[in-house]
């Protein structure tokens, strides 16, 4: 009896525990899809309106409907943020491979000084090399280049897939490939045959990783592109300004900023959660 | 094909990658941090040995702004490494609609961190900010505060967003630890009358101990960078209290266009950012000998 109410004492606390830890991770955004809705007039007055009373879908109506310099801009930034993620992704996950392949399984002079040297890039503050990336761009007329930010992303987040691409392959075993190449198949081609359908989650999770960074980027992307480069994040920025104050519009674009990486991670939760944790409890 | 040759065509593209866009602009940064480039005054521009660097060595600006990366930095990552170890130890028990809970709990890392400013800027809004209105109707404050212009809580609320994303990806890094400790050591402490506060104490924090480091890495590099919370929430003010270093550099160079002492800057970054993961490299070989 007395063994049972401890157990049942300490479940109840454990429920109310997941209670709080869940109104905490959810309200905030919660809250700011609430506001996204409401009316300007419930918006601004105090105390807050919980449940909007007059539930509006205008303002995001107005994001792709709008001809306000705004919101087209806006418009132009989901398009170019998707191709500029897409893109990188997609890059990130070629040369990722092929290089993490390299630094698992074969020898090769100063392997692991490079190593080393793209980790150590993947440390540096981005905003001890944009001073000079900006005048190079500049003078090479790479600037507000959709293109242009494809690479630069790329080359900062290259270093973290290739070494999460090395963890993954590090544990495959190597007889498996031997046994493909001593049935007669080449060594790109057991990596196409064996490893790299071996390593589809891994994949997966770094493919998504690339994804969400770079959709999430904001500080190169606020200085590298003035008009037709604009990414997502700086036109959430622009909502956020000090004379352009309207809290509904700045919920609406943080909304709909948030809802691509958002879904991905509901839906890949998984694999995520394996990506990221396997780089850091194997070290 | 030896082994060397393809290796070689394996890693080149990456290696062409990372360094163009990498080590160039590092290289270029270091030689710029010895003019006195201004391109308000594109002409007056000549080699000036290490005057930038002392420069910014006297400016009490940059020392604050320093301050309030460290404060900033230490503070945040002892908060997420609280709540989430806490939140980690939760995951780690059985649970009704377990599954679900553990994906939920990471949308907040999914927010990207201009959204993840926007949320709170707006939570902290002074006249209609949620924040005030529940703060005042739960008794806690009298008064409407101003959070984002007041010196203290402007710092507070930009690490509670701070907080706020990177707290599930903590408890998720520290859950996996706690899932590789096997259950017949709580067992066999149990018998021994070890009680769960002492569990934890002598066996779990020791065994995770390797992946608290790895978090404590992680997050300091990640915490330097810091730069749209304050960009989008305060603009390093009020009166500098949010200003860090990467917000301070920002302005030399690109409000002041001070390019010479902005790179001087960036460089006393990376010597400072290089000298912590000395140190951190250190303390890891130590803990595995």
């Amino acid at each position: 009896m007395k063994i049972n109410l401890k157990y049942r004492s300490k479940r109840v606390f454990l429920y109310v525990l997941i209670i709080i830890i869940l109104f905490f991770t959810l309200a905030p955004f919660l809250w700011t899809i609430i506001s996204s809705i409401s009316t300007n007039q419930e918006l601004l007055s105090a105390p807050i309106h919980i449940i909007p009373q007059n539930p509006t879908f205008e303002r995001y109506k107005g994001i792709f409907t709008s001809t306000d310099t705004k919101m087209v801009a806006f418009k132009r930034g989901i398009i170019n943020s998707s191709i500029i993620a897409c893109g990188v992704t997609v890059l990130c996950l070629v040369i990722g491979t092929f290089a993490g392949y390299a630094f698992a399984r074969l020898n090769f002079p100063r392997k692991n000084m490079t190593l080393q040297v793209f980790l150590f890039t993947n440390m540096i503050p981005p905003i001890v090399i944009i001073i000079a990336i900006y005048f190079i761009f500049s003078k090479l007329k790479l600037l507000d280049s959709v293109f242009s930010l494809i690479f630069l992303y790329s080359s900062f987040i290259l270093p973290f897939i290739i070494w999460m691409m090395r963890s993954y392959f590090l544990t495959i075993p190597k007889d498996l490939e031997e046994a493909a190449m001593i049935d007669g198949c080449t060594r790109i081609g057991a990596l196409f045959r064996i490893m790299i359908p071996l390593s589809t989650p891994g994949l997966v999770a770094n493919g998504i990783l690339a994804f969400l960074m770079s959709w999430e980027e904001f500080l190169f992307a606020l200085i590298l592109t003035t008009d037709k480069a604009k990414t997502i994040t700086v036109a959430i920025a622009e909502f956020t300004g000090k004379q352009y104050v309207d809290y509904g519009m700045m919920a609406t674009g943080g909304v709909v900023g948030a809802i691509v990486p958002v879904l991905i991670t509901l839906i890949f939760g998984k694999y995520i959660i394996k990506g990221l944790t396997s780089g850091a409890v194997k070290g | 094909m030896s082994q060397k040759k393809l290796a070689l065509i394996l890693v080149i593209p990456a290696v062409v990658v990372i360094f163009g866009i990498v080590i160039y602009p590092l290289l270029n940064a270091l030689y710029q941090s010895f003019f006195n480039t201004n391109l308000a005054y594109p002409l007056l521009t000549k080699f000036i040995w290490l005057q930038n660097y002392l420069s910014v060595f006297k400016d009490i600006y940059f020392w604050k702004s320093l301050y309030n990366t460290v404060y900033f930095t230490i503070i945040s990552m002892v908060l997420e490494l609280i709540f989430g170890f806490i939140v980690a130890l939760v995951l780690n028990e059985k649970f009704f609609m377990k599954w679900l809970v553990r994906t939920l709990i990471i949308i907040p890392w999914a927010i990207p961190p201009v959204v993840n400013a926007t949320v709170w800027k707006w939570i902290a809004n002074s006249e209609y900010g949620s924040l005030n209105s529940i703060l005042k109707s739960l008794g806690i404050i009298k008064e409407y505060r101003i959070w984002l212009s007041d010196p203290f809580w402007s710092m507070m609320i930009i690490i509670l967003a701070d907080v706020w994303k990177y707290t599930p990806l903590v408890a998720i890094m520290l859950l996996a630890a706690l899932q590789t400790i096997p259950e017949d050591l709580y067992e066999a402490a149990k018998i021994d009358g070890a009680n769960s506060f002492r569990r934890t104490i002598s066996i779990t924090i020791p065994l995770i101990k390797p992946t608290i480091i790895v978090v404590l890495i992680l997050r300091t590099f990640e915490a330097f960078k810091v730069f749209d919370l304050v960009f989008v929430m305060t603009r390093g003010g009020p009166a500098f209290k949010t200003t860090v270093v990467s917000y301070f550099t920002y302005l030399e160079t690109f409000s002041q266009l001070n390019i010479g002492r902005g790179s001087a800057i960036a460089y006393i970054i990376v010597i400072f950012m290089s000298i912590l993961s000395y140190l951190y490299i250190r303390s890891m070989k130590d803990n595995i000998n």
